[in-house]
């Protein structure tokens, strides 16, 4: 019975292969939210470029628009960051963002270098508003309809095809109601 | 022409390894010298095919031949003669090719250099490797066939991707490589004893000098990468804890204590299991990491084209090749006798510690990595760990290593006791603290972050020398020679340990000074604008358009000053890459022994103003300078006299198989 202490590299290698099989066949990017289809929870935080100044969730009432988390420390920010600036120079839906456990500096500093899709930034240094929004990681995009209801809840990097497949659609669809 | 030519050396290659993967081994089994034979040839001829479908695929993205989709995709006729031939494993499928190029490198060069193994170890050896290329030949052949071709041929191509032009990662691949595909020689030793069931000091001091190769290529490979990141990503940063970089710091750590524990195998008999799991582990990680990278389980600044295909391929590889090296070590490893005994204070004690250390910190990475899987797995949805996790963990896992580096050389095998070793430990204690207290002090501020690493680089290195001192020392009583004599007299073994341990001391004056003094400002300038950072003035001069090959380009002019006198000028350019339509930043570095000015353009304002980041980095080319050190030691010990006067001394003892063991060196 003592040799099969020696079995335990091989039993903890298939405890790892099980986990890999199945992450393999999940959609990373999908998640279904238990949020989506009810209104956005409400929020008042600083804005990022001017704390003395606040931005509530009732302020963009009437309007459709999308809720994009980030950080500067997030890796996959980057990659969806050239989508989102793209989005903004065509002006088509305002993108609000929510700067997720981040300093105000770093963030800042972020976004002047990478440019600034955001109509307005918001900050959320301890994640609070995260957390009432269900936030799992960064980033992390919600579109909100005009009667302040989310609509759809992107996990991970907007890509091209979702922004054009499943987002625009949709906001067109919304801005018509 | 040529890309059939190329897919048609694949399949070839691919049927010398079906060959050479069963012939030799059963040859070995049987004890049938003809088919063991077989081995080096069929090594040597794979080699010959896959290096001409290698070529093939080169000169099919050198002459710009854009029938080809794999050059189509990564290529493009405005591209420099230097990225062309880069971009061949610039992608997915190209990437794998240089990955069974490498390993074919390794598997003749054990063919070469095997003269003085015995017949049926070298059998194993090389159809072990071979089942390892026969895995990802098929892989190439069924799932990233890099010659499929493209019709009708495109007119031009889609161009690298920017990222990816750069002299950096023209050597960067291949080097890494080097040492991920290195380790299968080390795994392919383990396989190849636990078959034989000839698992003692012989066989360590065969794999000693592979791994050790392998583990120096590893090493320069990561470095490379790191300072890719620096100067490219445009950032500033050197280690982003990305998936893809944890792909490769995993094997890396592994290897480390491998590298370690195969010495005490060699010297002492002893960690045969230890050491044979630990083989295992680290081509493992190897495989893992392809698999993490290539198959987009997790997502990654890296992150190459991905398909859920290749990812099972490469998993149900994966569980063949890991599952059965485990299956046959729980099946060999109660066999195995244990080695000599040890005291508690005792060299063999502290390597040991040392391994778990650092098999803990490997075990960190990889459940970092692996974390934000293990969650969605497990329904709670998707997360990303981040730096903070690293940050926080890594260390405490660290520093305890890097401190008992300082003294598990100076301690003896099987029993030690501190005595006069402890003495000059006294002193390089004492320096580390000294240190500890003035360096942060000189350089402008104490804080216990720079303290401690300052404390643990100073004791390494002083430690170091202590060592040396006390060896030379000892030399001179026993044999009466004079220093100089003395530190000839040293083995190369000895300098390497010496010149990789003083590497890692090196590496974390880099981290902890740029850690702590560095300055970073992302400031809005207009030409003529002047910022200082670190005490050196940055003006913006002027910037005017260039024209690049395939790219055009804002070039800046900062002149740097330092108290009115002029210090260099830099050339920061933003390039946007006309066919991907792509921004690119190309930091302009100043490098200096003991600081770094980086300047790089962030994005154009509206009034003619830009947006510009200028770092002031001191120390941080030691951050390199310590890893190549690192890899210059695992050089120099790999050319140690012993490896060389063993093989003569083996060659007659072979024919009996008994063990000899050289004591007294390192």
């Amino acid at each position: 019975m003592k040799s099969l202490r020696f079995l335990l590299p091989l039993l903890l290698f298939i405890v790892l292969l099980m986990f890999l099989w199945v992450g393999l066949s999940l959609n990373p990017r999908e998640v279904p939210s238990p949020l989506v289809g009810k209104p956005a929870p409400p929020f008042q935080l600083a804005r990022l470029d001017d704390p003395a100044k606040t931005l509530a969730e009732k302020d963009l009432r009437g309007q459709v628009w999308l809720l994009n988390v980030w950080a500067s420390w997030c890796v996959s920010c980057m990659e969806e960051h050239p989508v989102l600036v793209q989005l903004s120079k065509q002006g088509v839906v305002p993108v609000y963002g929510l700067n997720y456990k981040d300093q105000r500096a770093a963030a800042q500093a972020w976004l002047d270098r990478n440019g600034d899709p955001y109509t307005l930034s918001m900050a959320d240094p301890d994640g609070k508003v995260g957390i009432e929004y269900g936030v799992y990681g960064v980033p992390e995009t919600y579109v909100i309809d005009k009667t302040g209801v989310i609509r759809y809840k992107q996990i991970g990097p907007v890509t091209q095809k979702v922004l054009s497949e499943r987002i625009l659609p949709l906001v067109r669809q919304l801005q018509a109601s | 022409m040529i890309p059939e030519l190329g897919h048609f050396a694949l399949i070839v290659a691919l049927c010398i390894a079906c060959v050479q993967a069963l012939v030799p081994l059963l040859g070995a089994q049987r004890g049938d010298s003809n088919w063991m034979a077989l081995a080096r040839p069929a090594a040597q001829g794979q080699f010959v095919f896959v290096a001409m479908a290698f070529t093939c695929l080169a000169w099919s993205f050198v002459s710009n031949d854009f029938s080809v989709l794999n050059v189509a995709s990564n290529s493009n006729s405005m591209l420099p003669l230097r990225y062309r031939f880069a971009a061949t494993w610039g992608s997915h499928e190209g990437s794998l090719l240089l990955w069974v190029l490498m390993l074919n490198l390794w598997m003749t060069a054990v063919s070469v250099f095997s003269r003085r193994l015995p017949g049926e170890m070298v059998a194993r050896i090389l159809a072990v490797m071979a089942m390892i290329s026969i895995g990802f030949l098929l892989f190439l052949l069924f799932t990233s066939n890099p010659f499929e071709r493209l019709l009708p041929p495109a007119a031009d191509g889609r161009d690298l991707n920017p990222l990816l032009q750069d002299p950096g990662m023209v050597i960067h691949p291949p080097m890494l490589y080097m040492g991920y595909v290195g380790f299968s020689v080390a795994f392919a030793f383990a396989i190849a004893a636990l078959i034989g069931g000839r698992l003692d000091a012989t066989w360590a001091r065969w794999s000693r000098p592979w791994t050790t190769m392998a583990w120096a290529f590893l090493t320069v490979g990561i470095a490379l990468g790191s300072g890719w990141a620096y100067y490219v990503l445009g950032w500033g940063g050197w280690w982003f804890w990305d998936p893809v970089e944890n792909a490769s710091f995993m094997p890396w750590l592994v290897g480390t204590a491998l590298i370690h524990s195969l010495a005490v195998t060699e010297k002492r008999g002893g960690f045969k299991l230890w050491t044979v799991l630990l083989a295992i582990s680290t081509f493992s990680l190897s495989l893992l990491g392809t698999f993490l990278v290539r198959s987009g389980v997790l997502t990654s600044v890296h992150a190459f084209a991905t398909d859920p295909r290749r990812g099972i391929f490469i998993l149900a590889f994966l569980a063949l090749v890991i599952g059965a090296s485990l299956l046959l070590f729980a099946w060999r490893a109660p066999k195995v006798g244990l080695g000599g005994l040890f005291a508690l204070v005792s060299r063999e004690v502290a390597l040991l510690v040392n391994n778990v250390l650092l098999v803990a910190a490997a075990a960190l990475v990889l459940l970092g990595t692996l974390f934000p899987l293990f969650h969605e797995v497990l329904g709670y949805g998707k997360l990303s760990v981040g730096l903070p996790w690293f940050e926080i963990t890594f260390p405490v896992v660290m520093v305890p290593a890097v401190l008992l580096m300082g003294i598990g050389p100076l301690l003896r095998w099987k029993e030690g006791k501190l005595g006069a070793s402890a003495l000059r430990l006294k002193w390089a204690g004492g320096l580390a603290i000294v240190g500890a207290v003035v360096v942060p002090v000189m350089m402008g501020g104490w804080s216990i972050l720079v303290a401690m690493g300052i404390l643990l680089a100073v004791w390494v290195a002083a430690a170091g020398f202590a060592n040396l001192a006390g060896r030379i020392a000892q030399l001179r009583t026993s044999t009466g020679a004079s220093a100089s004599a003395a530190l000839r007299h040293l083995p190369r073994g000895y300098w390497g340990m010496l010149v990789a341990h003083l590497g890692v001391a090196v590496f974390i004056v880099g981290v902890t000074l740029v850690r702590g003094y560095e300055v970073e400002k992302d400031v809005r300038m207009n030409p003529g604008d002047t910022v200082t950072a670190g005490g050196y003035q940055f003006r913006l001069e002027g910037l005017k358009p260039v024209q690049g090959p395939n790219y055009d380009a804002t070039r800046a002019v900062v002149s740097v000053t330092r108290n009115q006198r002029s210090v260099t000028t830099l050339y920061p350019e933003k390039r946007f890459f006309t066919v991907q339509q792509m921004p690119m930043t190309e930091a302009a570095i100043d490098s200096g022994l003991t600081r770094d000015l980086y300047v790089s353009l962030g994005e154009p304002l509206a009034d003619g103003a830009w947006i510009v980041r200028v770092y002031y980095k001191p120390f941080v080319d030691w951050i390199w300078g310590g890893a190549f050190l690192m890899a210059l030691g695992g050089i120099i010990a790999v050319t140690d006299r012993r490896y060389r006067a063993a093989r003569r001394y083996e060659r007659s003892l072979v024919a009996d198989a008994t063990i000899p063991v050289a004591q007294g060196t390192g």
